[in-house]
């Protein structure tokens, strides 16, 4: 009886070892080209950019930077922009990568507040706008991009029910607007809390929630996503349209016209999307040097190139976004097709980290 | 079991063998389940090391917090319910009766499993919403309604029942219910004394997991549900990954970890002494020619279901992809093989299909060698202990995926396990989540090989692993198909976690579509839909492929007995005669009431 036992627990123990000698070899397959040494020695040559799910380059431009530095990049993407700060907090002693892209302005103070970044100074700050430059004292952060999160509105329906459309935060409680507007849940859409943000820098401390409840007054229809809103509510998108999307207002960006129309065969006269250019709240994106980075020259040599002129003119197409480097031309379809934001509202990233969540809390109880 | 020493000695040996089997699923278990939850729970509330316990009453004291439990809960019951009742219907027709296309058909009714809530939300929106399918027909509007949600999760999860289920029932020997009948039961008890009995341990298991699934479920509710409504799943997500209140998210982890404890407690007391030693057949001889009325109509209801719940929303979002820019064609196809200088992905997304497969491989392989251990550990019956093993495997389809990636981020960052930067990461965490899958389907097979067929081999000198080989490895030949197909297509959807270990420049198929959703403009939506019918595809002929070889061999093969049909029934001397009595002509009574096709989904942020 004893052997039995014994023998069936080998049985099961060169099971095991089959099973992992199985696994061993489904390593092999499974290790791929392009990506340098995994962690462990200091691969030199390596920056590891750690970002969100929107950083987006064309590979010239990547390759670009190779050759002027000898530096290859290896990128992390973790989730969106509020998921990816929070790992990177998380991780911060022990961080994933070298620099780190795409803080952005509602998002900065909980980033510097846990030490993420080490001060660098880069190159080409001289030519970077100072009103982008929220941490000018320590230069913890430097801006890279901006973009304005606006209404949206569907042309064909104001054209076809004669109609202007709305321009301002105040036009969006007007009669004749009345279930028109969908806009994003500000607790899980990071458009729908810039959209709140914008309420509150228009409106005060004391007047955003009287402006809310005239809006929800007013019908605005609230989703969870921006993909919700914009590809299934609106009815001005290609995909909102075959989706018989119903609203033709939405809160999106100013970049989401020109967006709308890269890859149309003809290219139209105008986009079939316009901005409602009195509603928009600017957002910075920023780049840091992680703390504890392997390769800090590495990143202070990505944060300058990000600063290049071949980058920040790469950036509108992959991501939607404007340069902040002074003279950094956009491409033909942006001046084409986009909207010129003459005063977005803003608010100090202090102040958006102090008052956040009491807004929140306070905009779930009045809108939903 | 019956006292005596004899049976005290088999008792100890088997419990030895048991923990013996269950040394590497249970390692497996710690390092990537067990050590990431809790420490990532711990960050919430043991900070800077002292315990900050209030926040668990704080949270607690809530009422929107017990709110959303609440609803969780019971969201979670009526699409559980809803599934079985509109699945199991389902189970008996691919299980019992032979239809053209079957095959194919099983797969794709596991496509939804598999598919991106984002992506799948989208098609139930486009039928339930404004100027939907129910709207044009009936002016009904069901997004933002419960119904909704429900109808989501059938659709998800119908292949969870229709597979576990149904894998058990195509394998039951008909005649013992035919014995029955002989014997003067009528064939409503028949059924009820025979067949429900032997399958009630695979229906508990394919609820539980529904239940699960739902009870985490995640995309759904953000897409169908409206704003207003969230599951803990939801809440989770946005105190980690959103407000970054970790205190927050970790009592809320502990709740859904309490939750789901007790419902794998329920389900393990009630299935103390379910699973009894079954005659398992040859599922091709169990299937037939639908007979009679009866069948007719169950088999059309059954059908008529299945192309209103699952195959409308798949042919929405095909249809999608296919209505380019300048009318139907293929252009978002092209579109995606073209390695423009878009460097969104840095690979062209056709890439990402390559990608999802390695992973989706590995994935499978470490499911099956872990699930197929743990639940050949606990087959060896041994009391109470192992039954905690049993659910302790459970625990991650109930938990929260957010928590398991952010778990992952830091934790395995240090030898021995400096795994962050591994690829290894992303098909552990899904093998996490396919592990149970394996587990489910193997269990109700493994302890229903007739434990005499193991002592008589045994006695007759083979080896256990001769014994494992020649005897259970053919028996379960079949579920091991069924839960390798499962292990797969969880990994192939699998978007929560991934989404937070993707490497770099290797993302899945799930996670490329959500980067093309996030971005405006035709071109980039229009590739999105062609990339979620690319991994429908993908998924569908996976599974047939997988399933193919597997599918045949299921009784232990003798010379004497081609095509491996009904080998014992030819040894008693009985005519293995192919189940047709002239008698089947009133109604067969379906195991569950023909509910109506209504509702269907579930997930995680899968």
């Amino acid at each position: 009886m004893k052997s039995t036992i014994r023998r069936r627990a080998v049985g099961a123990l060169v099971l095991a070892t089959a099973g992992a000698t199985v696994l061993a070899g489904c390593g092999g397959s499974g290790s791929d080209s392009g990506s340098g040494k995994a962690s462990g020695g200091k691969p030199s040559k390596t920056v590891t950019l750690v970002s969100h799910d929107s950083f987006a380059a064309s590979k010239s431009v990547m390759a670009e930077f190779t050759k002027e530095t000898g530096y290859t990049v290896k990128v992390l993407r973790g989730g969106d922009a509020g998921a990816a700060v929070n790992q990177a907090i998380l991780t911060k002693d022990h961080p994933r990568g070298d620099v780190f892209f795409g803080v952005d302005n509602t998002l900065l103070s909980r980033a510097l507040g846990n030490g993420l970044f080490d001060s660098y100074t880069a190159k080409g700050l001289d030519q970077v706008p100072a009103d982008v430059q929220l941490d000018a004292g320590k230069h913890r952060v430097t801006p890279i991009d901006s973009g304005d999160v606006c209404v949206n509105y569907d042309r064909a329906y104001f054209t076809s029910h004669h109609l202007a459309p709305p321009q301002t935060f105040a036009d969006l409680i007007k009669p004749q607007y009345k279930n028109l507007l969908v806009t994003e849940n500000v607790s899980t859409s990071s458009p729908g809390l810039a959209f709140l943000l914008g309420t509150a820098a228009t409106y005060g401390d004391a007047g955003w929630q009287a402006y809310w409840k005239k809006l929800k007054a007013n019908g605005v229809q609230v989703v969870d996503s921006w993909e919700q809103a914009y590809d299934s509510a609106f009815s001005g998108s290609a995909a909102g349209k075959k989706a018989k999307g119903d609203k033709p207002l939405v809160v999106s960006y100013a970049s989401s016209p020109p967006a709308e129309v890269v890859g149309v065969n003809p290219p139209p006269a105008q986009s079939p999307v316009g901005v409602a250019t009195g509603t928009c709240f600017r957002q910075i994106e920023f780049a840091g040097v992680l703390h504890g980075a392997k390769n800090p020259a590495g990143a202070e040599a990505f944060i300058d190139f990000m600063l290049s002129r071949t980058f920040q003119q790469d950036m509108p197409l992959q991501m939607y976004v404007d340069p902040v480097v002074k003279g950094a031309t956009e491409p033909e379809v942006f001046t084409k097709y986009g909207a010129k934001v003459p005063h977005p509202t803003t608010l100090a990233p202090d102040k958006i980290a102090a008052k956040r969540d009491d807004w929140v809390k306070s905009w779930n109880s009045i809108v939903l | 079991m019956e006292a005596g020493p004899a049976n005290r000695k088999a008792g100890r040996r088997r419990t030895a063998t048991g923990l013996a089997l269950a040394a590497l699923p249970l390692a497996f278990f710690a390092a990537f389940f067990a050590y990431p939850v809790a420490s990532i729970v711990g960050r919430g509330l043991h900070p800077g090391g002292h315990w900050r316990l209030g926040r668990i009453g704080d949270v607690l004291g809530d009422g929107s917090v017990r709110h959303v439990l609440w609803f969780t809960c019971w969201q979670a019951g009526a699409s559980t319910a809803l599934t079985l009742a509109v699945a199991l219907p389902g189970a008996y027709a691919f299980a019992r009766l032979d239809f053209p296309g079957k095959r194919l058909l099983r797969a794709v009714v596991t496509v939804p499993f598999v598919l991106p809530t984002v992506v799948a939300g989208s098609a139930f929106l486009a039928l339930l919403g404004q100027g939907g399918f129910t709207d044009s027909l009936f002016g009904v509007r069901l997004d933002t309604s419960v119904w909704a949600i429900l109808i989501a999760h059938v659709f998800f999860n119908y292949a969870v029942v229709v597979r576990t289920v149904g894998g058990l029932w195509a394998q039951l020997d008909p005649r013992q219910e035919e014995a029955a009948r002989m014997l003067g039961a009528g064939r409503l008890a028949a059924w009820r004394r025979v067949t429900l009995p032997a399958l009630a341990p695979s229906v508990a298991s394919a609820a539980v997991m529904v239940f699960l699934f739902t009870f985490t479920s995640f995309g759904v509710i953000q897409i169908l549900g409206g704003p207003t409504r969230a599951t803990l799943e939801v809440e989770i997500y946005r105190e980690t990954a959103e407000i970054f209140d970790l205190p927050t998210a970790a009592v809320l982890t502990l709740l859904q970890l309490v939750a789901v404890v007790a419902i794998l407690a329920v389900h393990a007391w009630t299935a103390r002494r379910r699973e009894s030693a079954l005659r398992l057949v040859d599922p091709a001889g169990t299937a037939h020619r639908p007979r009679g009325a009866g069948e007719r109509t169950l088999l059309a209801a059954v059908l008529g279901s299945i192309a209103l719940l699952i195959l409308l929303p798949l042919g929405v979002l095909a249809a999608r992809s296919l209505d380019g820019p300048n009318g139907y064609g293929f252009a978002f196809y092209r579109a995606l093989g073209s390695t423009s200088a878009d460097g969104t992905f840095l690979v062209s997304p056709l890439h990402t299909v390559w990608n999802s497969l390695r992973y989706a491989a590995a994935a499978t392989v470490i499911a099956l060698l872990v699930g197929g251990l743990a639940a050949a550990a606990l087959t060896r019956r041994s009391g109470r202990l192992m039954r905690g093993f049993d659910g302790l495997l459970m625990l991650p389809l109930g938990t929260s995926a957010v928590t398991v990636g952010f778990g992952f981020l830091i934790t395995l960052d240090k030898p021995p396990l400096d795994l962050r930067d591994s690829w290894l990461l992303v098909p552990l965490a899904q093998a996490l989540v396919g592990a149970p899958f394996v587990v489910r389907v193997m269990l109700p097979v493994l302890r229903a090989v007739d434990e005499r067929l193991r002592e008589a081999a045994a006695v007759l000198g083979a080896s256990p692993l001769r014994v494992w080989r020649e005897v259970e490895l053919p028996l379960v030949g079949r579920a091991l198909g069924i839960a390798a197909g499962f292990a797969f297509a969880v990994s192939l959807g699998e978007f929560g976690a991934t989404v937070f270990i993707a490497r770099p420049d290797s993302p899945t198929l799930p996670v490329a579509v959500s980067r093309l959703l996030g971005r405006a403009g035709e071109m980039n939506y229009g590739q999105a839909m062609a990339l979620s019918t690319i991994l429908m595809v993908v998924c569908a002929a996976s599974l047939l492929i997988l399933e193919y070889p597997l599918s045949g061999r299921t009784t232990p093969r003798r010379k004497d007995a081609p095509g491996g049909k009904d080998v014992r029934a030819a040894a008693q001397g009985l005519a293995p005669a192919p189940r047709a009595n002239a008698s089947r002509t009133a109604p067969e009574p379906s195991a569950v009431p023909e509910a109506p096709a209504a509702p269907a989904r579930s997930e995680s942020p899968r």
